[in-house]
């Protein structure tokens, strides 16, 4: 076989013992029950091409699609074959061999290029009120109107009228700082919960940490590389390893999983190179692993909440005891985990886009848990899973809020701020 | 290719959404967990989601002789799920309802495409037990338990799947549906069918339902490790347990090849220089197991064990099957094509087993760990090779065959728990002579006349007129 992209994974492809315990965990297979879309069917049909007993035909294509790049298969096999690079790697032959289709090409165009992309997500802004309107729902968003290709009783959040980084100096000055971060923000931050990225810097300056937020900070490109445009993700790569590495910081945070392990994974095989990939951590691990955030000074905050762990972060980072230990040392919050907390909500970057419908029969599995649990809030550490399963919370009726871990945190320092204040006017007084 | 009319019969009866017929569709039914074996292209995969269905889809089958591979998770290692020429693969897994669970007879009632596991989830909620728990209970169909006699860990003390069989519903070759079988725990009458349907592989009907026993799930359970620096004081020591009147849950062997595959592989402070290690459990009211923890360390010690673990808490009960469950995995990752065996001698004859294997290893010059079902004489020698290789794939075909002849000389069989299918039918007359297996394609030809159902598996290829 001549093909040299697929020639990189044909050894990984033929440890596969094709057992089939990947049936018990995909959650694709759990609703299309079709051994084609399993791991050890795509496996099979990547050797096929491999093998030249099958054409890239459509059908090919489809089933590639059909993966959320969640890893749970990586995680249960018996002898961790890495499915998901497999299949970006198949993503990237199909590119490469029969081209992208001219939308794909012109999204990915206009979000690589730094400045049309921060322009145009910002007059998107202004004009939403043209796409969009107030849903009626159980959760507050916006649905969309009719005739842009996406379901109508989809919420989805405003683009943010002032995006994340336009809010803040390029860097948040502390006086006696302990240690100083960049902050990647992510594209989902910037846009669409720039609460998220205030969180982060809230607590960050509150556990005396300077942040430093990079204006020239781009696209992860991840979603550009999960279509296998490789090239371009390995060209906006380049660039934020350029721009972050002008500053003097200790690490680099991120609140987002997807960026986050795209920065920790990706961007070492991209790049050939780690001394950027070691730096990264996740907002949660940052606080509890490296710094040991102050615990002393949390308010209490009365409410039951459950955590949703994002793939791309327990399975991508293995982050998943930080987050959990962060909620558990608010005083006042009860936690309480779902059955199956690290199950995909079906978001996958944009696969909910494409694959909507399926996207939310994956979803309504995780409302069914989250409702289970009784929890009023539920915590995630990714803006895709967030909006997702806000998502699935208004189609099923449900009031839960949905919060990133940091901001239950900056809550909770601000609680305890206020308690302060009161008790010192009731001294004064 | 099938005619277009003829597929849209199927459709007819199992709608649009249940036939599959794009080439990549029936490419992923071409093969399933057996190694080194040619995949075959099946005409059509049809998912039936009744015994009705089932039963159309039999008879036009029958009607036209088109071969019919029922197939479940597709997880069996014997090739019993390949297809073959000419063939239909009838998925059985959209009929994955559990019926009911009767708690005074103490029956489970499902249809075939129900998972093991979800089985026991079901009623473990009620403090009930169905005990065979294949490697693969987490995916593979009770329906493929049944027609495969899976078997597992607990086969030592709890027997095996067709010990827990009381009734089958059967779509027989010609599309009749029957019952056999039932609630009751005596019932002669006629030919024993439920027993006869466990094990038979697909080839004398398609399960569609069962009914199965259940037991009270056991109180409390203690787990022990025990390793040993020679082969035959771990020997020794399984026919002392029983001899001692202890019937353990499981009794797992892993020897020192696995121990050093393991260990590489998880690192989890493992003697590598140790001959052998015993995994065992004891299980059932907390006196009776606290009793028998204690009589299985002293055995273990007066056979010169060198150290026993005995875990204290669930976490550690853990930590000691983390070397078992860890066993195929390492040996899994060492080389692309790993190949399980699981020839089964009886119990008193397990060191010549082991003993016989490794000579062979070193005869063909093969990387093979066993481990296994120590307990009930259930080995699983796995060879590590790579099917790309055909030179040594020959020597892996020779290994095999020999271990094969070891086993049945060692009063053994070819296959405990695994099946015969593709993998092991041309093995057949070394154990069953002649005679035998005429005997049973009489069996088969007698239900299936036109030889429609999972043919060549079992009684062989080019036997089927």
């Amino acid at each position: 076989m001549s093909n040299k992209i697929l020639a990189e994974i044909e050894e990984e492809a033929a440890n596969c013992m094709k057992c089939g315990l990947c049936r018990k965990i995909c959650p694709i297979f759990d609703e299309l029950e079709n051994e084609a879309t399993v791991a050890r069917g795509k496996v099979n049909l990547i050797q096929n091409v491999i093998e030249g007993n099958i054409e890239l035909t459509d059908k090919y294509e489809k089933l590639m699609e059909l993966c959320l790049l969640c890893k749970a298969c990586v995680d249960n096999c018996p002898v961790g074959i890495e499915v998901d690079k497999m299949v970006f790697k198949a993503r990237e032959h199909l590119a490469k061999e029969k081209g992208l289709s001219w939308m794909k090409k012109g999204i990915f165009s206009f979000v690589k290029n730094k400045g049309l992309f921060p322009l145009g997500m910002k007059l998107g802004a202004t004009f939403q009120g043209l796409a969009f309107c107030k849903n009626k729902g159980s959760q507050q968003g916006n649905n969309i109107r009719v005739g842009i290709g996406m379901d109508p009783n989809r919420v989805l959040p405003d683009l943010a009228k002032e995006p994340f980084r336009d809010r803040y100096p390029e860097i948040v000055k502390l006086n006696n700082s302990a240690g100083r971060v960049a902050f990647f923000t992510g594209c989902s931050i910037n846009y669409m919960q720039p609460d998220f990225g205030e969180s982060v810097v809230n607590v960050l300056l509150e556990n005396d940490i300077e942040v430093v937020i990079p204006k020239e900070q781009h696209c992860c490109g991840l979603a550009i590389g999960s279509y296998g445009d490789i090239e371009k993700s390995r060209e906006l790569a380049e660039h934020n390893l350029d721009v972050f590495s002008k500053y003097d910081v200790d690490a680099v945070v991120t609140a987002c999983a997807s960026c986050g392990s795209t920065l920790k994974e990706e961007y070492e095989e991209w790049l050939d190179d780690d001394s950027f990939s070691s730096k990264v951590y996740d907002i949660s691990e940052y606080l509890v692993d490296v710094i040991d955030f102050d615990r002393e000074d949390l308010g209490k905050l009365r409410r039951k909440v459950t955590y949703h762990d994002p793939c791309h972060l327990v399975r991508g980072m293995k982050v998943s005891e930080q987050p959990r230990e962060i909620m558990k040392s608010i005083p006042g919050l009860y936690f309480e985990d779902m059955k199956k907390p690290d199950r995909c909500c079906g978001a996958a970057g944009t696969f909910n886009i494409k694959n909507y419908d399926l996207s939310m029969k994956i979803n309504r599995h995780k409302i069914d848990d989250i409702k289970q649990t009784g929890a009023g809030t539920v915590a995630t550490g990714c803006a895709g899973c967030k909006i997702q399963i806000t998502d699935g919370l208004n189609q099923a009726g449900m009031s839960q809020e949905v919060v990133h871990t940091v901001q239950l945190l900056d809550e909770a320092y601000q609680k305890r701020r206020e308690e302060r204040e009161e008790e010192e006017v009731k001294v004064i007084s | 290719m099938f005619k277009q009319s003829l597929i849209n019969r199927f459709k007819d009866i199992l709608g649009e959404d249940n036939v599959l017929t794009s080439k990549e569709d029936l490419l992923s039914y071409s093969f399933d967990s057996t190694p080194d074996f040619e995949s075959i292209v099946p005409e059509l995969v049809v998912m039936p989601e009744s015994t009705e269905q089932v039963s159309e889809v039999v008879k036009i089958a029958n009607e036209k002789e088109i071969n019919i591979i029922p197939r479940g998770a597709g997880t069996n290692l014997c090739g019993g799920t390949i297809p073959v020429e000419n063939s239909i693969v009838v998925v059985l897994t959209k009929m994955n309802k559990i019926l009911e669970i009767d708690e005074e007879n103490l029956t489970v009632t499902v249809e075939a495409g129900v998972i093991t596991q979800a089985i026991n989830e079901a009623v473990e909620a009620r403090e009930l037990f169905f005990p065979p728990d294949p490697g693969t209970v987490a995916v593979s169909t009770i329906g493929g338990n049944i027609a495969e006699c899976a078997g597992g860990l607990r086969g030592l003390k709890y027997g095996v799947t067709k010990d827990y069989v009381m009734g089958v519903e059967v779509v027989l070759p010609t599309g009749k549906v029957i019952n056999a079988g039932g609630k009751t725990v005596k019932n002669v009458t006629g030919y024993d069918l439920p027993s006869l349907y466990s094990g038979s592989e697909g080839t004398l009907g398609i399960i569609t339902q069962a009914t199965l026993k259940l037991l009270p799930l056991p109180d409390t359970k203690k787990s022990m490790m025990a390793i040993f620096d020679k082969l035959d004081g771990a020997a020794e020591t399984i026919s002392s347990i029983i001899r001692n009147k202890v019937i353990p849950v499981t009794l797992e062997i892993m020897d020192q090849v696995t121990i050093q595959s393991v260990e590489e592989f998880a690192n989890i402070g493992l003697p590598t220089e140790a001959a052998a290690i015993l995994l065992i459990e004891v299980d059932g009211i907390e006196e009776v197991v606290e009793r028998d923890a204690k009589k299985v360390v002293k055995i273990c010690k007066e056979n010169g064990a060198r150290e026993v673990k005995l875990a204290k808490n669930e976490e550690e009960r853990f930590e000691i099957w983390e070397a078992r469950r860890a066993s195929l995995s390492a040996l899994g990752r060492m080389r692309p094509t790993t190949i399980l065996e699981d020839a089964t001698v009886p119990r008193s004859n397990i060191p010549d087993m082991i003993r016989g294997v490794n000579k062979i290893a070193e005869k063909y010059d093969l990387h093979i760990g066993t481990f296994g079902h120590a307990g009930d004489g259930n080995l699983h020698p796995t060879i590590l090779a790579d099917e790309r290789n055909e030179e040594e794939m020959k020597r892996v075909h020779k290994a095999v065959e020999e271990i094969f002849d070891l086993a049945l000389g060692l009063d053994g069989t070819l296959s405990g728990e695994h099946g015969i299918g593709i993998a092991k039918a041309k093995y057949m007359t070394k154990e069953l002579g002649e005679d035998g297996l005429q005997a049973l394609r009489d069996i088969k030809f007698s239900l299936d006349p036109k030889g429609i159902l999972n043919p060549h598996k079992v009684i062989g290829a080019g036997d089927n007129e």
